[in-house]
């Protein structure tokens, strides 16, 4: 069973922005869709997942790529070449 | 290359299409001068993608998918960009940021999801071929709704570069057409490797189909014609069945029990591999701009509460639940065992039968606005997300009517036995055609 404040707190987690019109709503759905998650209790199994998998690498080397006017074509806010971001200090 | 122009102004009474390519160049090749619609989800140089979000709107990509690059060079014109859930979420392309689409079958119907553009686009004649992804039954789906045919590959044989996925260890890039032998051409077109895209095989396509299925083997099974399949539903595949059965195939019947937790194992992945994955979208590289005056989580915070339409803010917030502190242990831990216990029935079965036959959806398309509650929309994937989970090839044939409205027939196979799937479903299409 969550709450709205666990709601909201994943809402924060996940910068997803809410508001309390929309925690009622999330938090009733959350609860419906976590309780048939809860199936998942029944599940058997050693928790050894045996996949048939490899890294894939390559060598580091520079290869053909977009021109910077084109990457900087869909960006919000540029500068001197640069993303701007908003401030993280 | 020689190139030419077709002239693409459809009346798109399904509002199949987010953008429209009226004067698609096409040149030389195996679909030299053939239209072909592609998901919006999927980048195309110069035509704006997507993704049916408004937190994409206006985003033009400067490069190519790989399959849009194929496409290119096989000759086939991109005739425009199809709607779809947003991101691919949902089972209805009710999601879309833009409006839905209709089913041309009955249009106070849906046309099934996500790629519900492309199936809608092909089925009312506008394109003869269309690219969909399937990340949990996103191709089958509106296929069987929509009647026509749709082939989600193997992982690993279509390259997903350029494709904006949000599962990625579920998704795949696929082919619908109207009907098996254009899936097939398109299918030969779109496969093979590319070292862009780290999961992909060099397994290249060059089937052309053949209906003689004599000898072959297909396990039944149970779950597949149990509780939540409208019997309807149940007794048209049933009689498909039957008529692959005289067309030499034997049947056996079988059984997945770990179908029991497939699905919550599914949502369980996919949102949470959706909630790392959406994080790109924060409104500086690209997108819905962000507000560079205010502080990071203030202004990551307004562009996702304006850009994510509710079923994909729904999405991230049960992704980053599953995957938190507390919680890890009980579901997303659970559902990748619960992926390997599908991954090994399928697994046993097929080592016994050479194909696996079900109804594709429980049920016929639903009528728009039906599917209001996210439980109600999720637990009709049942019999689409263990070939998603599995990771092998599925297609979908249409197999008859309930109700006016058409019913998909689907055969899931062996890893890389795309071909097989194909054959079946071609075997039983030329039958019926007789």
């Amino acid at each position: 069973m969550v709450t709205e404040k666990d709601v909201e707190h994943i809402a924060g987690l996940a910068d997803i922005g809410i508001n309390t019109e929309e925690l009622g709503t999330f938090t009733g759905q959350f609860n419906a869709i976590l309780d048939y998650f809860d199936v998942l209790d029944r599940v058997q199994g050693d928790g050894v997942i045996t996949r048939d998998l490899s890294n894939v690498m390559r060598e580091d080397e520079v290869s053909p790529s977009l021109l910077l006017e084109d990457v900087l074509k869909n960006a919000g806010a540029h500068e001197d070449g640069f993303i701007k971001a908003p401030r993280v200090m | 290359m020689a190139e030419h122009r077709i002239v693409f102004e459809p009346e798109d009474r399904y509002h199949a299409f987010l953008t429209v390519c009226k004067n698609a160049t096409y040149g030389s090749g195996t679909l030299a001068g053939i239209a072909v619609a592609v998901k919006d989800n999927i980048s195309t140089k110069g035509i704006e993608t997507t993704c049916a979000s408004k937190i994409l709107k206006g985003y033009i990509p400067p490069y190519d998918a790989h399959v849009v690059s194929l496409l290119k060079q096989s000759g086939a014109a991109i005739a425009g960009k199809t709607n779809m859930d947003e991101f691919g979420m949902g089972t209805t392309t009710e999601n879309s940021a833009f409006g839905p689409t209709l089913n041309p079958c009955d249009p106070t119907r849906v046309p099934g999801g996500s790629s519900g553009g492309s199936a809608a686009a092909v089925a009312a004649g506008m394109v003869q071929m269309a690219l969909g992804t399937d990340t949990g039954g996103s191709i089958r789906c509106p296929a069987a709704f929509c009647g026509i045919v749709g082939l989600k590959p193997t992982y690993g044989r279509v390259s997903r570069y350029g494709l904006i996925a949000y599962a990625n260890s579920l998704e795949q890039i696929g082919p619908m057409a109207k009907n098996v032998a254009d899936v097939s051409r398109l299918m030969q077109v779109i496969a093979g490797y590319d070292c862009r895209d780290t999961t992909s095989y060099d397994h290249p396509y060059t089937q052309t189909p053949d209906a003689d299925i004599t000898g072959l083997k297909i396990g039944i099974p149970q779950e597949y014609f149990g509780a939540g399949v409208d019997p309807k539903v149940a007794a048209v595949v049933k009689n498909a069945i039957a008529r692959l059965e005289e067309l030499g195939a034997t049947t056996v019947p079988c059984s997945i029990p770990s179908m029991e937790y497939a699905l919550a194992a599914y949502y369980v992945i996919c949102t949470s591999e959706a909630s790392s994955n959406l994080a790109r979208f924060d409104g500086v590289r690209y997108g819905h701009a962000a507000d560079t005056k205010k502080s990071w989580h203030d202004a990551f915070r307004e562009v996702r509460r304006a850009g994510f339409g509710t079923e994909v803010r729904r999405r991230i917030m049960l992704g980053t639940f599953a995957l938190s502190s507390g919680y890890y242990g009980k579901y997303y831990a659970k559902a990748q065992i619960a992926r390997e216990n599908v991954k090994k029935d399928v697994t046993r079965i097929l080592s016994e039968v050479d194909v696996i036959a079900g109804p594709t959806m429980p049920t016929i398309a639903f009528k728009l606005g039906e599917k209001s509650d996210p439980l109600s929309m999720y637990l009709s994937d049942i019999l689409t997300v263990p070939a998603n989970l599995a990771g092998i090839p599925a297609i979908s044939v249409p197999c008859g009517m309930v109700n006016q409205m058409p019913v998909g027939l689907q055969i899931m196979g062996r890893s890389f036995e795309d071909e097989r799937v194909v054959d079946v479903a071609y075997a039983y299409e030329q039958a019926v055609k007789q």
